[in-house]
């Protein structure tokens, strides 16, 4: 049900538009697109309306065009990689959840288990200098990113180690060495500041003449794209031409806040060629099919064509948060999305196709878990953050401020109270 | 605009372009020794002190000293671009960025859709990644709209990240009011910005300050805020030649003694302290010797100062236009009563614009903002010459 994405088609489709490849049968019914098994009124795809639409070309095509062939997506090693990074998201969430039940973690925790394939399938093309920006459901998109186990979950613990030393927590993951730039409480504040980060991609090129090729993929969820900020920036990276690509995972559900409630035009994907972009939609439950429309969206940033919109359709397992009792989705639902888990989904190919067997992901596995509960011991055992820091790192200069002229933080003067806080 | 003073003639002394303040000292000094070359050179020392602005041997507008502040950081350093609506073909809506993207293409110099909160985040993003931009906003009002991206992404970030991403960028624009333009371009937003941890906030009033504050906001690795005033724009003050040298910054987090005295410190910001100059002027005439202190930095607050100052003369008016409660002038007053109290002889008087939203009729614009009266009554309350 992927309308997906063509790499040979230009941008706006001049009289290739008419090579609109999908024809009227193959549309799927509105309701198993949006996969609600809610039967809420939902516009039919004006089939006219479609002849005009940005060309397509569904992803599954192509993945069973390969097929035959007998070339398959992924090697071994890569899948194998995939593997693991899927399985450290979910374990690592899933001991996100125990923690917090024990009290050892506290505030929002949103997490993501479920939609791994998205993060994987595109953070694991990406190259330690590219950039990715997020919300606030972030741990595991700084886990694929680079970021190491403990020091995420260090964050979360407000321990010193962590990667903000405690001071960002759940929703503000900040790599500056693996280029994570954050981590976003408000929704749609991440998208201008990834195109800040692929414009900055775009100067470095054009403008200071260094060698610089970096996309920046900017995740957003579907309650987003309502938000006039994501308006702009696609108005504004398709203007400038930036290398970013907008992902949206779209899991049906803000809080509880159903898309189709919300929306008046569900399909996402079909913003992108409104602003001059390609759209594409994708099973977002399927690490290799997002893994195909990431390479091309990614290698299209890196050629200097500039933006695209990728919808993903996804569902989070859990709630909206630890705190969100989860009532409004119907168990149905749920369990239509369970059984397209991508892990076990990932298992099965790379099993039915011989790239891997049982013991090996086994061992991933165990190895995964060793890792978490180890990155859970390290938080445990490292100490809080000391008083001093409270007042630390306002400023990067802090000249102006933090330091007083004596050198030392301005906090350490017992005169720093003057008609401010107290320490 | 800028005049040159050729300070070996004797003659040249009459004529070169100055102040009516200026005219007033230099009369004096003429009188009593005649002008010469040395006794210029003493004098522009001996006025430096007394309010800085030297011997002026040049003048120039605020909009040519921010032009040509923008101008000299871009050429110096390639990081730094200038984006916001108007400011390339237009040559700027108030004309600050003028002959900009004649001298440094379109890829420094952007035109921006009318998407503040868009264009704000791309600053702040690009900002993330090495760039220093200066992003223009036509009035502060219309940053509102992307106040999320100053404050959350912008301000917050160097301490939320622990020191990993810091954000070297300016926000500017005219702040305040202007002539007539009604209540919703006419808000000052110093309080407002002077709130928040993680933003530095500066407003100039002369030309030097203008240059010297804006080369320090675009070297500065954090998030400034530049409040300037569109009235003054146009306002030509004398500049040094310190002044107009390609490295010359002020510090951030110091105020500035515009006009010594001792019976009354009165502070204030940007267009008021023109204001509170000229009150100080009628105070003189009835034997009050005000002090004026132009604030320069809203946050960091020079408190330091006021509070020398306060302690010296042990009366205080605190001036500002924009909305009184949680302002400006509340917090200084706070601090002072915080610090300096057993000093105060008199309650710290607080002059601002009036609370409500700025009406457009010319006469009630004027009444509802501080004029050099309201500066003068206050400070003869504060002295106890009047009820």
């Amino acid at each position: 049900m992927a309308t997906a994405f063509s790499a040979t088609l230009p941008l706006h489709g001049s009289s290739q538009e008419n090579r609109l490849l999908l024809p009227p049968t193959r549309l799927p019914p509105p309701s198993s697109f949006l996969g609600s098994t809610r039967s809420l009124p939902i516009r039919r795809l004006n089939h006219a309306h479609a002849a005009r639409r940005s060309p397509v070309v569904a992803v599954q095509e192509i993945v069973k065009e390969k097929k035959p062939t007998n070339s398959l997506l992924i090697t071994k090693e890569e899948g194998l990689v995939l593997y693991e990074d899927m399985i450290l998201g979910r374990s690592f969430e899933d001991m996100c959840a125990q923690m917090y039940y024990r009290g050892k973690m506290f505030g929002f925790v949103h997490l993501y288990n479920g939609q791994e394939a998205v993060s994987t399938g595109f953070i694991k093309l990406l190259t330690k200098s590219d950039s990715v920006v997020s919300t606030y459901r972030d741990h595991v998109h700084a886990l694929s990113k680079g970021v190491s186990a403990r020091a995420v979950m260090s964050e979360l613990f407000g321990k010193v180690t962590g990667c903000c030393r405690g001071q960002g927590g759940s929703m503000h993951m900040f790599s500056k060495e693996h280029n994570m730039l954050g981590g976003f409480a408000f929704i749609g504040e991440g998208i201008p500041v990834a195109t800040g980060a692929a414009f900055t991609s775009k100067y470095k090129r054009e403008v200071l003449k260094q060698d610089c090729d970096d996309v920046t993929v900017a995740f957003f969820g579907d309650g987003t794209c309502n938000n006039g900020q994501f308006y702009e920036c696609l108005n504004m990276a398709a203007l400038y031409k930036l290398p970013i690509i907008f992902v949206v995972e779209n899991n049906l559900w803000a809080i509880g806040m159903s898309h189709l409630r919300s929306t008046s035009d569900p399909e996402i994907w079909k913003k992108g060629p409104a602003f001059g972009m390609p759209g594409v939609h994708v099973d977002g439950m399927d690490v290799l099919k997002v893994r195909e429309v990431a390479k091309e969206a990614v290698s299209r940033a890196r050629r200097g064509e500039g933006p695209t919109l990728v919808e993903c359709e996804t569902y989070r397992f859990r709630g909206h948060s630890l705190a969100d009792p989860d009532e409004l989705r119907d168990a149905a639902e749920k369990a239509k999305y369970a059984a397209r888990d991508p892990i076990t989904a990932l298992k099965k190919y790379l099993i039915e196709n011989k790239l891997a067997n049982e013991g090996e992901l086994k061992t991933i596995e165990k190895k995964i878990d060793d890792l978490v509960e180890e990155a859970v011991e390290f938080a445990d055992a490292s100490p809080q953050p000391g008083r001093s820091q409270l007042l630390e790192n306002v400023f990067a200069d802090p000249k102006g401020f933090g330091i007083g002229p004596d050198g030392r933080y301005r906090c350490e003067d017992p005169k720093f109270t003057e008609g401010t806080a107290q320490v | 605009m800028i005049r040159l003073l050729d300070l070996r003639s004797e003659k040249s002394g009459y004529c070169f372009p100055v102040s009516e303040k200026m005219w007033g000292i230099l009369g004096r000094r003429a009188v009593d020794g005649g002008f010469s070359a040395s006794s210029f050179r003493r004098m522009r020392s001996g006025l430096v002190s007394a309010r800085s602005y030297a011997a002026g041997s040049k003048e120039m507008t605020v909009r040519d000293a921010l032009n040509s502040a923008i101008d000299e950081e871009m050429s110096a350093d390639p990081k730094v671009f200038v984006m916001g609506e108007e400011v390339g073909q237009y040559q700027g809506a108030y004309k600050i960025t003028k002959g900009l993207l004649e001298k440094y293409g379109p890829e420094r110099v952007y035109d921006t859709p009318i998407t503040e909160a868009g264009f704000t985040g791309i600053g702040v993003g690009a900002a993330y990644a090495g760039l220093k931009p200066v992003v223009e906003f036509m009035t502060f009002n219309f940053s509102m709209q992307a106040i999320d991206h100053i404050i959350n992404s912008a301000a917050k970030s160097n301490y939320m990240s622990a020191g990993q991403i810091n954000v070297p960028i300016v926000f500017r624009g005219p702040n305040g009011a202007a002539a007539g333009v009604g209540a919703q371009h006419s808000q000052c937003y110093a309080a407002w910005y002077a709130s928040v941890p993680g933003l530095k906030v500066l407003a100039p009033y002369s030309a030097e300050d203008a240059r010297g504050l804006l080369k320090a906001a675009i070297r500065d690795p954090d998030p400034v805020v530049f409040l300037e005033n569109e009235l003054l724009y146009g306002e030509s003050f004398p500049i040094s030649e310190e002044a107009l040298d390609s490295s010359f910054c002020l510090p951030i987090g110091k105020a500035k003694i515009e006009r010594e005295g001792k019976d009354v410190t009165i502070t204030t910001f940007s267009k008021m302290v023109g204001f509170a100059l000229k009150a100080a002027e009628k105070l003189a005439e009835e034997g009050i010797s005000a002090e004026v202190i132009n604030l320069r930095s809203i946050r960091p607050l020079d408190r330091a100062t006021i509070n020398a100052s306060v302690r010296k003369t042990s009366r205080l008016v605190t001036v500002e236009e924009g909305f009184p409660q949680h302002g400006v002038c509340a917090e200084i007053c706070a601090s002072v009563v915080e610090e300096s109290f057993s000093y105060l002889d008199a309650p710290v008087e607080r002059i601002a614009g009036a609370d409500v939203p700025m009406p457009y009729a010319a006469n009630l614009e004027r009444l509802a903002l501080p004029q050099v009266e309201d500066i003068v009554r206050a400070a003869k309350r504060a002295c106890f010459r009047s009820k």
